[in-house]
C-alpha cells in the first residue's frame, strides 16, 4: 500500500472540533511533537504523536506554504494520510497577528498559576507563531 | 344563542394571532434544524479520526488507563441529563427527564447513589422544583451547543470520575440524551460514558481494514493520556449536537400541530360566527314580519 503511493503526496486533513479547517494534498508536513520536530514525507511509517507548541507547517503539492495553529492537538499518520486534530485549529493567515499578540500579552499578564491560564498562554503562543510564520 | 357575536369575533381574532405565532416558531425551528444537522456533520471528521486513533492505541498497547478501568464495586453513579432550555417542544424534555428517572430507579436498585448533572434549563427547573441536590448544571445554549461547552462538561465529569469515591467522586457516568434518527424519529437514549468502552464507536472500522502498526510519540501511555479526555469531550459534543437537532425537530413538530389546531379552531369559530349572525338576522326578520302583521291586524280591526 505504502509503496504504491509513496513518492507522490500526502493526503492532509487539518480538523478542528467543529469543522474541517483544511484538506488537501501536500509534499511535506512538519510538526513539533513532545519529542521534537518531525518532518513527514510520503511513505512515512504510521505514527501517532502529541503536538507540542502547536504549530504545523505544510507545503502543498502546488508549492504553497502555510502554517496552522493547532494548540493541544495530535497528529496521526498512516498510509500517506496525515490527520492533524486540534480542538481550536486555525490557519495562520486567518489569524490577525496584532490581535494574537495582544491576546498573548493578556494571557501572560494574568499569570500561569492555574492550568487554564497556562493553556490560554499556550494557545495564544501557537496563534502568534502561526501568524508570524505566515506573514 | 350560545355566545354573542362580539365574543366569537374576539376569540377568532386571538386564535388567529396564536396561529401566526406558532407558525413563525415552526418555520424558525425548521430552518434551524438544517443548521444543526450541518453542525453535526461538520463535527463528524473530528470524532471519526479521534475514535480511530483511540482504538488504535487501545489495540496496540495493553495500557490500563484510569478512564477505561472499571471500578470494583461501584457505589456512586453520575447521570448527565441533556434537556432543552426552552419549552414549546412537545414532550422533548419530559421524555429525557422520564428516561432519567427510570435510569435513576435502576441504579438505585443496584444500590448506587445518584449524582445528577444537568444541561438545559428544563432539567434544572425540574430538579430545583423538587429540591433535589444537583452536582453541577449548565444552560444557555441547548439548541446550538459549541465545543467549548462540551469540553467544560467533560472536564467536570472527568474530574469527578478521577476523584476517589470517598471524597465525593463517582464510579461511573451515564448520559441521557435524545438521538436524532431522522426528522420524524428521535429516540431517548442512555449511554455509559465512563468507564470508557473504546471499541464502540459511531462508525466502527470495516472488518477488512487493518489498523496499521503505529509508532507512538512520546509513548503509548502518554498518547492515550492526551487522547482520552479529548475523546470524552468529543462524545459529549456528539450527544449535545444530537440533542440539539432533536430538540428543534420536536419543536417544529409541536408547533406544526399547534398551528393545525389553531386552524381547526378558527374554522369552527367561523362557522359558529356565521350561524350566530344568521340566527340574529332570522330573528330580526321574524320580528319585522311579526310587527308588520300585528300592525296590519290592528289596522284591519279599526276599519
Amino acid at each position: 500500500m505504502a509503496d504504491e503511493t509513496s513518492g507522490k503526496h500526502l493526503e492532509v486533513a487539518l480538523v478542528a472540533a467543529e469543522r474541517t479547517v483544511w484538506q488537501g494534498q501536500a509534499k511535506i508536513v512538519i510538526a513539533r511533537t513532545t519529542d521534537g520536530e518531525v518532518g513527514i514525507l510520503p511513505g512515512h511509517a504510521p505514527l501517532l504523536g502529541l503536538l507540542q507548541a502547536g504549530t504545523v507547517q505544510v507545503r502543498t503539492v502546488d508549492d504553497e506554504y502555510f502554517v496552522a495553529a493547532a494548540p493541544d492537538g495530535f497528529i496521526s499518520v498512516a498510509n500517506d494520510r496525515v490527520s492533524i486534530l486540534a480542538e481550536n485549529a486555525e490557519m495562520g493567515h486567518d489569524i490577525d497577528l496584532e490581535e494574537a499578540r495582544r491576546d498573548l500579552e493578556r494571557a501572560q499578564a494574568t499569570g500561569s498559576d492555574t492550568e487554564a491560564a497556562q493553556e490560554d498562554v499556550r494557545l495564544a503562543e501557537a496563534r502568534v507563531q502561526a501568524a508570524e510564520k505566515t506573514s | 344563542m350560545p355566545a354573542s357575536l362580539r365574543e366569537l369575533r374576539d376569540r377568532k381574532a386571538s386564535v388567529s394571532t396564536i396561529k401566526k405565532l406558532t407558525r413563525a416558531m415552526e418555520l424558525i425551528a425548521a430552518s434551524r434544524i438544517v443548521k444543526a444537522q450541518q453542525r453535526a456533520q461538520a463535527a463528524g471528521p473530528y470524532a471519526r479520526e479521534l475514535t480511530r486513533a483511540v482504538s488504535a492505541v487501545a489495540t496496540f498497547s495493553n495500557v490500563d488507563h484510569p478512564l477505561t478501568t472499571e471500578k470494583e464495586n461501584p457505589r456512586r453513579a453520575a447521570v448527565l441529563l441533556i434537556t432543552s432550555d426552552r419549552g414549546q417542544a412537545g414532550a422533548y424534555s419530559a421524555n429525557v427527564i422520564r428516561e432519567g428517572e427510570r435510569l435513576n430507579q435502576l441504579l438505585r436498585e443496584d444500590e448506587k447513589e445518584i449524582v445528577p448533572y444537568l444541561s438545559g434549563r428544563k432539567g434544572i427547573a425540574y430538579y430545583t422544583f423538587r429540591q433535589r441536590e444537583v452536582a453541577q448544571s449548565w444552560s444557555g445554549d441547548s439548541d446550538s451547543p459549541n465545543f467549548a461547552r462540551a469540553r467544560e462538561i467533560a472536564d467536570a465529569l472527568i474530574e469527578a470520575f478521577l476523584t476517589p469515591t470517598e471524597e465525593g467522586g463517582v464510579d461511573e457516568i451515564h448520559i441521557v440524551f435524545t438521538r436524532f434518527v431522522s426528522m420524524l424519529t428521535q429516540r431517548t437514549d442512555v449511554i455509559r460514558l465512563l468507564p470508557l468502552e473504546v471499541i464502540e464507536g459511531e462508525e466502527p472500522p470495516a472488518a477488512d481494514e487493518v489498523l496499521p502498526l503505529y509508532e507512538f510519540e512520546p509513548s503509548a501511555e502518554e498518547v492515550l493520556d492526551g487522547l482520552l479526555p479529548k475523546y470524552v469531550a468529543s462524545r459529549i459534543h456528539y450527544c449535545m449536537l444530537q440533542a440539539a437537532a432533536s430538540e428543534l425537530a420536536n419543536r417544529q413538530r409541536a408547533m406544526k400541530s399547534a398551528t393545525d389546531n389553531a386552524q381547526d379552531l378558527i374554522e369552527k369559530l367561523t362557522r359558529d360566527l356565521n350561524q350566530a349572525r344568521q340566527a340574529q338576522i332570522t330573528q330580526e326578520i321574524s320580528e319585522i314580519v311579526g310587527g308588520a302583521s300585528a300592525l296590519a291586524d290592528a289596522n284591519a280591526g279599526s276599519e
